[in-house]
């Protein structure tokens, strides 16, 4: 099981300061219909990057949704983060087609390059680096996402390569 | 003369290859220079491992280029398009004369893919030219019941192409029994399965034929809604099935009488995943639909009689319904001409891994594993030993190099501890790692199981620490006794096909490749030389001649020595990817 527990010394290093207003638009699309769980936090993602703690209040409160409900499923699905991101997302693939091309040295290069662990952030906050199952493009293996550019073909050192050019190329 | 047509293979593939900028270049000249022909974009036509593709079709025939970058289509403009002389260097493929890779085209016969490729998804003209929603204006027109059309599927012999081969007639006819106000038709679109990436093909290329396959299925069972689950992480398919939603709902064929016949409402929409492979199961799908934990439940009830908000729901897979329209249209016959006694038509296969031509072949059904992975597949990459092919992902299991005359049909493959699959197939060669293999794909189940069922949440977890104590060379006697009981209890105790197939992999690796667990534990060797743990990389100072490429190359800056000096690799630091062993020139890398 893949459920993610945020530690109480975690959650406290965790910057609250989200701006809660644009929410209520997202809330007010999906009220009153059925089934929208996975919509609404879906949609709150996509503003924040991830699900803000004080979001869940809020939701629970304008839809009726329990904050355990709300919680059990943003835990139960690989989409949903709890924890702020960078500002690009690395994705590495880990898919079968991946795993046999070598998909481990893509990622530990990479980690060993920016000197974090999977699914940490750098300090600087550009990129947060991800292990995900299959991107679909397997027979460009081994392959990495950053945002949604994919980068395929690699070894340990092009991918590392990849990294920098991008980050160079969009630090401005 | 007819006007010149050039495509551009724009999926996820081919963009990733770089496709969009030789579409950008094409564009960039016709409206600069204001040349005469006709640019689209299309799907993919399978041939992946020559992305990007573009084909050019002219008064004299069709010509496809692939592995195309921008200066190589600058030379194809000037030459091709401008001057009508093809430049044959870069053709892959072409009826006018022979190409080396025409042997992946023979043996192919595609009917879930016979659009793809060929025409512009995003279009829905297209998609009619080419045959587009004749079949259920054929319904319509010749007026034919709903128990002819679920008739002519069970003919057809069609069955799940998602991995669980149960015959799609059938599954129809029981939702169209189930008597209810309300009828729901799910496309199963939540390819999770890594390795599988057929049905995203579909969607990108031919999104028309699978929202005609679901009309076509509602017709059949008499449902009003229809929903598509599909992956969040392919934003591409989504983003061309709701166009594609919305040029039918536009042209009458999907929402209120639909069709012009009255009182036939029928609507489809997008419903998009989270990221969870327990979601690709039934149950789970629609818990998830309806916006919970996708969670699996017990059946009976099936979901014919009770399922999406606990109405008769009827669940086909991506290429299950795109083989709908076809059969309809051409008769049950010109389905299952094709294939063996029980598996009949064609399926799809992705073929990846340790192959030459990686991409997406439509075979018929009962043709042989070889035959796919060394005449449309042309073999192993750098000609090594083919050792084994994994079939099903993560259910499915591995298929040794001695077995691969089985043909490919559903009950051949069962045979074998393996399943047929969404029809993923990853090919491996001598330095892959059986023991490897079982563990990455436990990882997967481990991290993927719901948690519902106790045997497959700890089962997997304990299996899964075996696995990794063996490939870190810490394996005790009796460990694969071990893994085999509770691979056993995990497939009699658990609720669901994750949880009853997960262990497959182990099973058959355990099966056809014993000897490698036992090189594991006994003699704490990797025979493929993958496991990092097993393995050492240093340096043969009488070999070495100081020319720098191994320091130059490693990824984390593990090898010193001056040029021309012997060079020495830092265990501490070594990741062990290899690069220097496959970078140096004198063979001065030793792998122990």
């Amino acid at each position: 099981m893949r459920i993610q527990r945020i530690a109480l010394e975690n959650r406290e290093n965790i910057h609250e300061e989200v701006d809660l207003s644009q929410l209520d638009s997202v809330i007010e699309k999906f009220k009153n219909k059925k089934g929208i769980t996975i919509p609404v936090l879906q949609a709150v993602q996509q503003i924040y990057g991830y699900l803000p703690e004080k979001a869940f209040d809020l939701i629970s409160e304008k839809t009726g949704i329990k904050k355990s409900e709300l919680y059990g499923v943003a835990t139960f699905y690989a989409q949903f983060r709890l924890k702020p991101v960078g500002k690009h997302i690395v994705k590495v693939c880990h898919g079968t087609a991946c795993h046999v091309q070598g998909a481990n040295i893509i990622t530990e290069s990479i980690l060993e390059a920016l000197k974090i662990a999977d699914g940490e952030t750098t300090p600087d906050g550009f990129y947060t680096v991800e292990s995900v199952a299959c991107l679909g493009c397997c027979s460009l293996a081994p392959v990495l996402m950053i945002d949604d550019e994919v980068f395929g073909k690699l070894s340990g050192k092009t991918a590392v390569n990849v990294i920098k050019e991008y980050q160079l190329k969009h630090n401005n | 003369m007819e006007q010149m047509k050039v495509l551009v293979g724009l999926a996820s593939c081919g963009i990733a290859a770089g496709a969009n900028k030789v579409y950008d270049k094409i564009l960039a000249v016709k409206e600069h220079e204001k040349l005469n022909f006709e640019l689209t974009k299309t799907g993919c036509v399978g041939m992946c491992y020559r992305e990007p593709l573009v084909e050019i079709i002219d008064y004299t025939g069709s010509y496809l280029y692939g592995e195309i970058d921008e200066f190589k289509i600058t030379e194809i403009i000037e030459k091709h398009i401008k001057t009508g002389e093809p430049v044959k260097e870069y053709i892959v493929k072409t009826d006018l004369f022979e190409n080396e890779d025409d042997s992946y085209w023979k043996n192919q016969v595609k009917i879930a893919l016979r659009n793809c490729g060929v025409i512009n998804p995003e279009v829905i003209e297209e998609y009619e030219n080419a045959g587009g929603y004749l079949a259920v204006k054929k319904i319509l027109n010749e007026n034919l019941s709903q128990e002819t059309v679920i008739q002519t599927i069970i003919d057809s012999g069609l069955r799940g192409r998602g991995g669980g081969g149960f015959p799609t007639g059938l599954k129809w006819k029981f939702a169209f029994n189930s008597k209810s106000d309300e009828k729901y038709i799910i496309c199963n679109a939540d390819e999770g399965d890594p390795g599988a990436f057929m049905d995203r093909s579909l969607l990108e290329g031919d999104p028309h034929a699978v929202l005609e396959g679901m009309t076509i299925a509602a017709y059949a069972i008499g449902a009003t809604q229809g929903v598509i689950y599909c992956r969040a992480e392919y934003p591409l398919a989504i983003k061309r099935l709701n166009i594609a939603i919305e040029q039918a709902r536009a042209k009458g064929y999907l929402g209120k009488d639909i069709y012009g016949k009255k009182g036939w409402n029928f609507d489809i929409y997008v419903k998009e995943g989270a990221g969870a492979f327990v979601c690709g199961e039934e149950t789970a799908l629609m818990a998830s639909v309806e916006g919970r934990r996708g969670m699996p439940r017990k059946r009976p009830p099936f979901p014919a009689v009770s399922g999406l908000w606990k109405k008769p729901t009827n669940i086909n897979n991506v290429e299950t319904f795109a083989n709908v329209p076809y059969i309809v249209l051409n008769g049950a016959e010109s389905f299952n001409k094709y294939g063996t006694e029980k598996s009949k038509g064609t399926k799809v296969f992705a073929l990846t891994g340790k192959i030459k031509r990686g991409g997406l072949v439509e075979v018929p059904m009962g043709i042989s594993i070889k035959d796919i992975i060394f005449k449309l597949g042309g073999g192993i990459q750098g000609d090594k030993k083919f050792k084994a092919v994994q079939l099903g992902g993560p259910s499915g299991g591995c298929i040794p190099d001695y077995l691969a005359e089985t043909p490919v049909d559903y009950d051949s493959i069962l045979a074998t501890g393996a399943i047929m699959g969404s029809g993923g197939m990853v090919v491996m060669d001598e330095t892959t790692c059986m023991v490897d293999m079982a563990r990455f794909f436990l990882d997967f189940t481990q991290k993927e199981s719901c948690g519902k069922c106790t045997f497959c949440r700890i089962g997997t977890k304990r299996m899964l620490e075996i696995l990794t104590r063996i490939c870190e060379g810490e394996g005790k006697e009796g460990d694969i006794e071990l893994l085999e009981e509770l691979a056993y209890q995990i497939k009699d105790s658990s609720l669901c096909g994750l949880g009853q197939t997960a262990p497959n992999p182990v099973l058959t690796t355990i099966k056809y490749f014993r000897n490698e667990y036992e090189a594991h534990i006994r003699d704490k060797k990797c025979p493929a030389k993958t496991c990092k743990k097993l393995i050492t990389y240093t340096v043969n100072p009488e070999k070495c001649t100081g020319c720098t490429v191994c320091a130059k190359n490693c990824p984390v800056n593990a090898i010193s020595g001056e040029r021309k000096q012997v060079h020495y690799i830092d265990q501490e630091v070594c990741i062990k990817c290899g690069v220097c062993f496959s970078k140096c020139k004198f063979e001065a890398i030793n792998l122990s």
